[in-house]
């Protein structure tokens, strides 16, 4: 009791150091590979999880990038980040390129250079199986019709007017959606509607191809090397008959290709990956396939969870940090520093969370301020609930009786002495329990770090989700892993509750 | 800056007056609390101070240990001087402004106060040096409340005057020994009676060793039962040469175990003398009037 103080101090500087080296060693620069941004839960075709190995990425993109890298003697690695992300991240130098079905067009080009294209596919309708009435762009106005965010059928839709249009972040929710009777039509790529609803018995693809849509790899402006390297690399694949040979496994090989390679020759090539993922959605689950699929999600889950973990826990120790910085200087620093706090303070709450994490992340690099999605995630959440804990721990301190400062001046201290050794201890034991609610809080919120490029908790569900279209089981799963991970520190909150506020009443007392 | 903190008393020649204010004023917004004290106390000397709510003991008992500064005159107290004479002009800026600091004072307590501030360095180390020669017992405690009643006694010498830990416990027991609590050692505040609470008050101000100790209406929270245990103590240290200023409303107490009692009346000391004079026979009507009344 004596040293409860002391201890808490002593445990918080270990957890920062340890906290600082695991940020250093986290940081290691390697030469020779290839890092592609990509969004893993964009899905088939594209770049997903193999549905029989999870830990396994596969597309026909993720094929592209490697014959590349191979054709190039270098070594390509993913990273991970949302698919309307991708160019920002790109220009944060987070990866060397993009390749993710991003098409094409003019106002993209005016911020990245593109490749020459490897893939060039069209816009189709997808409406549910008994719908007869919707075959044309024109038959779309006045429905309401779901998309993919910032793509170019999104584009298209409102170029054609009068249409109600749902951007979707991923595709698989937007066809859900049609079958659930929320939307009247999807209109996305034609791989996407070929891989998520060419085989599912309750949708169809009806009309005509829309459109033309063109895919190329994305580069900074910048990289004129990097960009004439992969271009050559796309030529030879072309010319070798590799790229058709890729395209073929996934069965996407299609009339504007032929007409596009000058290419009409018949291959009997088998559609090897398409076959494989037909067969994956299709084939029936007996419950202990069910039980071997989520035993084999648990590597990830555990990695997820350790991300999810890690990141709270070092956003407390920086929220801790800056909340007793900012408090010192709110109530005892002179005017301009004291004002400046409260506008931290008040500026911190009065605006989203998720602003602040875009902020860090996107705006930062412009000014020249380039960090680590972990780090940037860490100082998001951390300066959030540090203004937050600052409000926290004025409470704490305002409740302690204003005599205590008098009683302890008067015995011969100095009001710096009275404050650590009679007001702060006090204060803390005020302070705790609602610190530990807001760690509980923290450790949900920090789902939100999904939006720049982490894999967490949250984020790795909505991956496995996704491929599996498994929500509810899944979705128990992770909830039941959220609970788990805090009650610990529900227990905690309880346990300090139980005993401060016996003490609270003792100070209030006395 | 670091402050020294020397127990002995050599600074007092014998004969010498160990308190000694003179023409003592203090201003609070809108009111003239204080209007020239003046006041001789010798060492050991016993000094009850009477008169009613308001007429400004509490503030006058604050000044001494500087809880409050003074606003001009001069105050000596176990070897410090301190003067000081704030000009017409800043008083009665002060007096404007200070109501507005009052609040402001309560949005951020602990912090100095614009008068504190003013004040220059040499004047807070000789500030410093008499709080820690001067112990003070509040109306309301104000015990600390996470520790326990050893370590509530023995924290103020460690901290202020870099005591060893072992020498500042057994110190701290031998005092709560005195007081009659060294049972008590390993409970925390709220487990004690309001008679208990006072005497570990009592001991923790005399860890430090004081020259002076001003207590503020010791036993007015106290059950009558509990009165005299506390009255007890400052009897004891009365016989063991300690010099202490009592503000109190037990009559009995002034009257049998003081060398001196003062009767104020509106910030000012309307007469004093040994008790029996006081009691028996005050020559001022308004301290006959006020006596008439509070007769126990
Ligand atoms: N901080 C302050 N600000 C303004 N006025 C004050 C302050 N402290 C005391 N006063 C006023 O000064 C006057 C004297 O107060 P003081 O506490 O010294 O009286 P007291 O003689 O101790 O009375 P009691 O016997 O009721 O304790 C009172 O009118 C009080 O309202
Ligand atoms: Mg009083």
């Amino acid at each position: 009791m004596y040293n409860i103080e002391n201890r808490i101090i002593k445990l918080w500087i270990a957890a920062t150091v340890i906290a600082c080296l695991t940020l250093t060693l986290s940081a290691q620069p390697s030469k020779k590979i290839l890092r592609y941004g990509a969004d893993a839960s964009s899905g088939a075709p594209y770049v997903f999880q193999n549905p029989k190995d999870m830990s396994q990425l596969i597309g026909f993109e993720v094929d592209i990038i490697n014959e590349i890298a191979k054709d190039q003697g270098w070594k390509a690695k993913h990273v991970q980040n949302e698919w309307d992300g991708l160019i920002p991240g790109l220009e944060r130098n987070d990866y060397d390129v993009a390749i993710n079905g991003i098409e094409i067009t003019e106002d993209r080009m005016g911020a990245v250079n593109f490749s020459i294209p490897y893939y060039s596919t069209f816009e189709q309708i997808v409406v549910r199986r008994d719908q007869e009435d919707i075959n044309t762009m024109s038959d779309l106005v006045g429905k309401v019709v779901g998309t993919l965010d910032g793509s170019l059928a999104q584009k298209i839709l409102e170029v054609q007017g009068g249409i109600d249009i749902r951007a979707y972040d991923d595709e698989a929710k937007s066809y859900k959606d049609l079958e659930f009777g929320r939307l009247d039509a999807v209109l996305i790529d034609e791989p996407v509607a070929k891989y998520y609803a060419g085989w599912n018995p309750q949708l169809k693809l009806a009309g005509q191809p829309i459109g033309e849509v063109t895919y190329g790899i994305v580069t900074r402006k910048s990289d004129t090397i990097l960009l004439d390297q992969i271009n050559r690399s796309i030529d030879r694949m072309k010319k070798s008959g590799k790229l058709r040979e890729i395209l073929e496994h996934w069965n996407m090989w299609n009339f504007m290709m032929a007409g596009f390679m000058d290419d009409h020759k018949a291959t009997n090539i088998p559609h090897i990956y398409y076959n494989d993922y037909l067969e994956s959605q299709g084939k029936h689950i007996t419950f202990f396939d069910q039980l071997r699929r989520y035993i084999g999600f648990m590597p990830m889950l555990g990695e997820a969870t350790l991300v999810t973990l890690s990141l709270s826990i070092l956003s407390m120790l920086v929220a801790v940090t800056v909340g007793l910085f900012v408090v010192l200087l709110r109530v005892y620093a002179p005017q301009p520093f004291s004002g400046m706090a409260v506008i931290f303070i008040e500026s911190i709450r009065g605006t989203p969370l998720l602003i602040q994490l875009y902020f860090i992340f996107y705006a930062l690099p412009e000014l020249g301020i380039l960090i680590s999605p972990f780090l940037a995630g860490v100082i998001g959440l951390g300066l959030n609930y540090g203004a937050y804990e600052a409000e926290n721990y004025r409470a704490g301190l305002f409740s302690v009786q204003r005599g205590q400062m008098e009683a302890a001046i008067s015995l011969g201290m100095t009001r710096n002495q009275a404050l650590r050794h009679v007001i702060l201890p006090q204060a803390i034991r005020l302070v705790i329990p609602p610190m530990t609610n807001d760690f509980i809080s923290l450790l949900k919120d920090s789902s939100l770090v999904s939006v720049i490029t982490m894999v967490e908790l949250t984020k790795q569900y909505q991956l496995i989700s996704n491929t599996y279209f498994n929500y509810i089981g899944m979705g128990i799963l992770v909830a039941g892993i959220y609970l788990l991970i805090g009650l610990p520190f529900v227990k905690l909150a309880k346990l300090a509750e139980r005993k401060f506020t016996v003490d609270k009443r003792k100070i209030i007392k006395r | 800056m670091k402050v020294v903190i020397d127990d002995n008393m050599n600074y007092l020649q014998s004969g010498d007056d160990i308190i000694s204010i003179k023409d003592l004023h203090k201003h609070f917004p809108k009111l003239h609390v204080l209007k020239g004290i003046d006041l001789q106390v010798k060492k050991g000397q016993l000094i009850s101070i009477i008169g009613r709510s308001g007429c400004g003991k509490t503030t006058l008992l604050r000044c001494l240990n500087c809880l409050e500064f003074f606003d001009s005159g001069t105050l000596r107290i176990a070897g410090i001087t301190l003067t000081r004479a704030k000009s017409e002009a800043a008083i009665s800026k002060s007096i404007k402004q200070k109501s507005g600091n009052i609040r402001k004072g309560f949005r951020t307590p602990f912090k100095p106060t614009d008068d504190e501030a003013e004040l220059d360095d040499d004047f807070h180390i000789k500030v410093q040096i008499l709080r820690s020669r001067v112990g003070m017992l509040f109306q309301n405690l104000n015990l600390f409340p996470h520790l326990t009643v050893m370590e509530n006694v023995a924290k103020a010498p460690i901290i202020v005057k870099g005591e060893e830990k072992e020498k500042s416990i057994r110190r701290a027991i031998q005092l709560l020994e005195k007081v009659g609590l060294k049972d008590f050692m390993k409970r925390y505040p709220y487990q004690l009676s309001g008679g208990q609470a006072q005497r570990v008050a009592i001991a923790r101000a005399l860890a430090m060793s004081p020259h002076v100790m001003l207590y503020d209406e010791p036993t007015s929270a106290l059950d009558p039962e509990l009165v005299e245990e506390v009255l007890q103590v400052m009897r004891n240290l009365h016989k063991e040469g300690m010099t202490q200023i009592i503000v109190t409303h037990a009559m009995h107490f002034a009257r049998t175990a003081s060398d001196m009692v003062v009767y104020m009346e509106d910030g000012k000391i309307i007469e004093s003398g040994p008790p029996e004079e006081i009691f028996s026979n005050a020559k001022d009507p308004r301290t006959k009037q006020y006596l008439s009344i509070v007769k126990d």
